[in-house]
């Protein structure tokens, strides 16, 4: 049992925060298991969001007057709080998107698609990425003809790291992984990875919508060319995503999206664009989106991601000795809770994935079924889905007990 | 509410624990296949139609949920010995009202993925999900 003293995080406070985790679900207090998908907001993010639309909602960049400038130094000011919090070098190496699944996209077409890639060349992902880390290369082989090649998985759950070996060639032009996968919590060796790319002059490409969430990422001790999150997984609000681009990289890439808020001038046929970040901000951004980001940001900061990191260490070391003792439970992923983040997938052999989210749900407990985004993946474990338990900052052991009582009730149904 | 677990009935937990019609069928003259693009789940049909129209064997293969495959245990047993237009006039609410549960918009589409592939092994358009 994880004793409260050694917990780094004040979790009664914490959970204080969070307005939603006071209601209660089907008569029951909730059970929040599925950060993973998505996180709840603090109350300051929620404030933040509304105090833009309450006091000072204007356009950005734009308007001459108090509101808009307002509206503008907190748009850019929520660019260098997310700069500092992935320690990159400068805010205008941060481009907001909607997405994680924008920001890959972006990559995969302004480097990808626009960019210098040749029939032939190679692109090298892996097995346990999320579909948004598949499909964007998926377009770029249809355009460019270019070959897709993949690192494999063991049966722990970490990559095949020495497959990198013969799949990393001078023909290798991008290598791209995810930091931490969300389905195994597997967390990757992407500094490592990096330099293997670089050492062929590929550029590497990190998908960290599971990483900088919950643990710190320092963008450039790990050396990556572009790193992609989003804001809805790390407390802050859905619809702001973000894609880090080493500026040299940034600069030569081409925008996805032509408009107002990316240009230089335009004349009738013809147009120049603005300089980075802005080129890649084409139309009104989302303005209540990057404040209220900031603001999960600042939560965070306060927080401290070293603890953030160590509580999830603590509440999975929990959950991994707890889930051992539900039988026919199948745990997925990595023993070493060093090795993984705060996600236990799993399965029982009594009931399927959804069966079990279902009675899960009448127990007041949110947990995620199904194929979480990452078919090939199930397709290596030979699974169609998979149950997925997700721990964050408001989550603490009892969080644990109570979703082992209902696993064992979802026994108790199959028997 | 009334009980906790209304959705796991003893007949619904009967027809995934011993579905009836489950199978291959060898010479199965239509078939059909379809998954639930939210959790991959799979379920596929094999038809023996007669010369009078008339569904003279049925049997399913596949995996997924209790809802799922007691859905398909339940479709199988009601379109055994039928015709085919008589199996195409059950629809959505049909289901509904052999399955017997209360069913979010989620578990829906677990329960109608067996017509589904049905309606696709005769070659009709598929049932919608709406209400």
């Amino acid at each position: 049992m994880v004793g409260a003293a050694k917990m780094l995080l004040d979790v009664p406070a914490i959970k204080a925060d969070f307005p939603i985790l006071q209601r209660s679900v089907r008569g029951k207090p909730i059970v929040y298991l599925d950060s993973t998908a998505t996180s709840q907001k603090p109350r300051q993010v929620i404030d933040a969001t509304a105090d833009f639309y309450s006091r000072y909602n204007a356009n950005v960049h734009r308007a001459i007057y108090e509101l808009g400038e307002e509206a503008t130094r907190a748009y850019e000011g929520a660019r260098e709080n997310v700069a500092a919090f992935i320690r990159a070098k400068s805010a205008n190496e941060i481009v907001f998107t909607k997405s994680t699944t924008e920001a890959l996209n972006l990559v995969a077409y302004g480097w990808g698609i626009k960019g210098p890639l040749r029939e032939g060349d190679e692109i090298v992902g892996t097995v346990m990425e999320h579909h948004s880390n598949h499909v964007p290369w998926h377009f770029v082989r249809d355009h460019k003809g270019v070959v897709l090649k993949y690192v494999g998985v063991t049966d722990d759950g970490r990559l095949r790291i020495d497959e990198y070996d013969g799949l990393i060639t001078k023909r290798t032009k991008l290598v791209t992984v995810a930091h931490v996968s969300n389905v195994l919590g597997t967390i990757n060796p992407v500094k490592e990875i990096a330099k293997r790319a670089h050492e062929v002059g590929a550029i590497c490409v990190v998908d960290a919508a599971q990483s900088v969430p919950h643990m710190p990422v320092d963008v450039q001790d790990i050396g990556c060319d572009f790193l992609a999150f989003s804001g809805h997984k790390m407390l802050g609000p859905t619809g702001i995503g973000i894609l880090y681009g080493r500026s040299e990289v940034l600069e030569a890439m081409e925008p996805l999206l032509g408009g107002g808020e990316m240009i230089r001038e335009v004349h009738l046929g013809s147009s120049a664009w603005a300089d980075v970040p802005a080129k890649f901000e084409g139309g009104t951004p989302n303005i209540a989106g990057a404040i209220g980001l900031g603001a999960a940001v600042d939560y965070l900061g306060v927080l401290g991601m070293d603890a953030v990191r160590e509580h999830e260490v603590d509440m999975t070391r929990y959950a991994i000795e707890r889930l051992a003792t539900v039988p026919g439970l199948r745990l997925f992923g990595p023993d070493d809770v060093r090795a993984r983040g705060g996600v236990a997938s799993f399965t029982l052999e009594a009931a399927h994935p959804h069966d079990i989210a279902s009675i899960l749900d009448v127990e007041g407990i949110c947990i995620r079924s199904g194929h979480h985004c990452a078919q090939p993946l199930m397709d290596r474990f030979e699974v169609s889905a998979t149950a997925r338990a997700s721990f964050y900052v408001y989550n603490d052991p009892a969080d644990v007990d109570r979703l082992v009582d209902g696993l064992n009730r979802v026994r108790e149904v199959f028997a | 509410m009334a009980s906790a677990y209304e959705i796991y009935q003893e007949k619904i937990l009967d027809h995934y624990k011993h579905p009836r019609n489950k199978g291959e069928l060898e010479g199965a003259s239509h078939r059909g296949k379809e998954s639930n693009p939210l959790c991959g789940d799979e379920i596929s049909i094999g038809l023996v139609v007669d010369g009078a129209d008339r569904i003279a064997d049925v049997r399913f293969t596949g995996q997924g949920c209790a809802i799922s495959l007691a859905s398909a245990s339940m479709l199988t047993e009601r379109v055994k010995g039928r015709t085919i237009d008589e199996a195409a006039s059950i629809r959505r609410d049909d289901v509904v009202e052999f399955l017997g549960i209360p069913l979010s918009a989620v578990r829906m589409k677990c329960a109608l993925l067996s017509l589904q592939v049905l309606r696709r092994a005769l070659g009709l358009p598929p049932e919608g999900h709406g209400s």
